[in-house]
């Protein structure tokens, strides 16, 4: 992250810098000492049939992650995402009938027009991002719901289950998608002039707006961005469970991408954007889970340790600069 | 990350030259617009329910609309003073269901342990995520989203899973408490009040409105930022546990699928009503209003559409939402320009 951000050199205490360090490498820390227990709990966790599975569950929440990763670096965040994973499950059994390709394209375009009605509330309207997506968070699950009618529908193209359910090389296909995905945001992210003016614009808007960065387009953009990566995320999803049922899929995602994001190092106030803490954090959360379920612990007690999590990430991630 | 201090002060619109200190007749309409927009549109959509259907305003309608509703309207309740300090409280939801198992829970003791034990514990989880946003200076959204899914946890451990129902004994007089429509509703109307005259004609109701409109400014002026903070989340969080134990004696047992994306309908309805997400604007009034518009929208959407079932009741709830929004931001920029 050497081009995107300026290392603290403001004369803060040990402590303040130490919390940084935490902020950054912690989310590495903790995956390792988390598999490290999981392999001594059991030998099997390392198994290649295990880690597959685990890439499975994974891959949908990364793919949203990567997408609210980008949001949060512009200060923002995307509520919408689960809605917009039901919304792009709606859509395919819709439109099977004139082949997969053109179901699964128009499942991306609502995904992108999903995002535009969020983004331009945020940029042009000036809406706060929570309430903009907080509204299609509610009105897009009910549209779904519209499309799709009350029941689950079966989904048994041999595209779309291809992609949720084959692996390439042993690795699933929708893991060699999520890490296309994520090399792309993270040479975005690093490399190009929307990346830094993206970072520029979560650290500082009006100073953004004044060094005249289009902040509206690249505020619309990330939104969009996201809408089409949570439309992505829903069409494997359809294609990994062979239905496609928008009353219950993608619920609480937006929780467990934030979680992912946050997890990860990316601060809620903006301004920076981990993609490779992203990927860790949102391997971190699954394999918690995951790891904890194999130990018969509790539903209820995974949730209180996943509250726990991120108030833990949250409190080493809040903003100390106002201080 | 030291430019982030100056972000606040630089986002908040230009200080205007003191001769225009007085109202222009246009923000005098933009205010009145924002004040009383609420009530009018409600006005309005009852005005065109009752013309199209002339048997819209009978009394199961209302009786629906007031009772049915009386949940939903303590969570905005708080809500509306959380949001008015531009903050938020995503763990009503479940705070909810949880005071529901809990009154119901408690009703092997008595009426008044079905009473308590939801205040007690609702109050105390609120009370939490009130100092870790207060002291620990983290976002309220994230503290009280782990609040939800804590809550959520608790309330499985307590009824293992969901396999266990805790019923309210029959002869119980807490079941009085949840029956009919006059009880419930006499209930909410009294804290409604309670919370008028606490938002209206109290210090700390002003309190509130300060530290929402700039909290550094209130930081500055001496008010007790952070004590006000802790006591708004405790408040939403009795109220949300008050909300769950009246559920509890209304269905005489604790559910525990209740209450889900209950805190949305909340924040949707304070909005609605005018309050800005923002903060540092909210009128208990206008959370009434926005609470009745909803619910005469489902109440209406129940009539005609009842077809397409809550699927279209989220969908009108969203572009509603969406309206609403769109209009205080467009009402907001017109002021400033």
């Amino acid at each position: 992250m050497t081009t995107a951000t300026i290392e603290p050199t403001d004369g803060r205490g040990p402590r303040v810098r130490a919390l940084d360090l935490a902020q950054r490498y912690g989310v590495y820390a903790a995956l390792a000492v988390l598999l490290a227990v999981a392999t001594s709990l059991d030998t099997q966790f390392l198994s290649g049939s295990n880690l597959r599975v685990q890439l499975f569950q994974t891959a949908p929440t990364l793919l949203v992650s990567l997408g609210m990763a980008l949001v949060i670096g512009t200060e923002g965040v995307d509520l919408s995402v689960g809605a917009t994973i039901a919304l792009a499950a709606s859509i395919i059994p819709l439109y099977l009938g004139y082949g997969p390709v053109l179901a699964i394209g128009l499942a991306l375009l609502m995904g992108a027009v999903a995002g535009l009605l969020g983004g331009a509330m945020v940029a042009f309207a000036g809406v706060q991002p929570i309430v903009a997506t907080l509204a299609l968070m509610i009105g897009l699950r009910g549209v779904a719901e519209l499309l799709n009618g009350d029941a689950a529908k079966p989904v048994l193209d041999a595209t779309v289950l291809g992609l949720g359910e084959n692996t390439l090389l042993g690795v699933p296909v929708m893991a060699w998608i999520a890490a296309a995905v994520t090399l792309a945001v993270g040479f975005t992210v690093r490399r190009t002039t929307f990346g830094r003016q993206l970072v520029a614009v979560g650290d500082n808007k009006r100073a953004s707006l004044l060094a005249g960065l289009p902040v509206q387009r690249i505020l619309v953009t990330v939104y969009v961005v996201s809408g089409v990566l949570a439309a992505l995320a829903g069409v494997l999803i359809v294609g990994h469970g062979a239905e496609a049922d928008p009353a219950n899929q993608g619920l609480d995602m937006e929780l467990n991408a934030i979680t992912a994001v946050v997890v990860g190092g990316t601060p809620l106030t903006g301004g920076r954007v981990r993609v490779l803490g992203t990927v860790a954090g949102a391997l971190f959360m699954q394999l918690a889970t995951a790891v904890l379920i194999q130990h018969n612990v509790p539903a209820s007690t995974t949730q209180i340790v996943e509250a726990a999590l991120i108030c833990l990430a949250v409190y080493a991630s809040r903003d100390r600069g106002t201080r | 990350m030291s430019l982030r201090t100056t972000a606040h002060a630089a986002s908040a619109p230009a200080p205007r030259p003191h001769a225009d200190l007085r109202e222009t007749p246009r923000e005098r309409w933009i205010r009145r617009a924002e004040r009383r927009g609420p009530l009018i549109v409600l006005v309005l959509v009852c005005g065109i329910a009752t013309a199209a259907s002339p048997s819209f305003a009978s009394w199961s309608d209302i009786s629906t609309i007031l009772g049915g509703n009386a949940f939903v309207w303590l969570l905005a309740l708080g809500m509306t003073f959380v949001i008015t300090t531009g903050g938020i409280d995503l763990s009503v939801g479940s705070l909810y269901a949880l005071g529901g198992v809990l009154a119901a829970r408690g009703a092997s003791t008595g009426g008044w342990a079905s009473i308590l034990l939801p205040l007690a514990v609702c109050a105390a989880w609120g009370a939490v995520q009130g100092l870790l946003i207060a002291y620990g200076r983290m976002a309220p959204f994230i503290v009280t989203l782990a609040g939800l899914l804590g809550a959520r946890g608790l309330l499985q451990a307590l009824t293992d899973q969901g396999s266990t129902t805790y019923l309210v004994p029959q002869g119980s007089w807490f079941l009085r408490l949840g029956a009919g429509t006059w009880v419930p509703v006499g209930i909410v109307a009294v804290l409604f009040l309670a919370g008028w005259v606490l938002m209206e004609r109290t210090g700390y109701g002003a309190n509130l409105t300060a530290i929402g409109g700039n909290e550094n400014s209130a930081v500055l002026l001496g008010l007790p930022v952070a004590r006000t903070k802790v006591l708004v989340y405790l408040l939403s969080g009795t109220l949300a546990g008050a909300a769950g134990a009246l559920g509890g004696a209304r269905l005489g047992s604790g559910v525990t699928t209740v209450g889900v994306g209950y805190e949305l309908t909340a924040i949707a309805s304070v909005v609605i009503g005018g309050t800005l997400l923002t903060g540092g604007y909210g009128t208990i009034g206008g959370t009434v209003c926005g609470v009745l518009l909803l619910a005469v929208i489902h109440q209406l959407i129940d009539r005609y559409l009842s077809q397409y079932g809550s699927a279209m009741t989220n969908a009108v709830d969203g572009g509603f939402l969406a309206l609403v929004v769109l209009a205080q931001a467009a009402l907001e920029r017109s002021r400033r320009r």
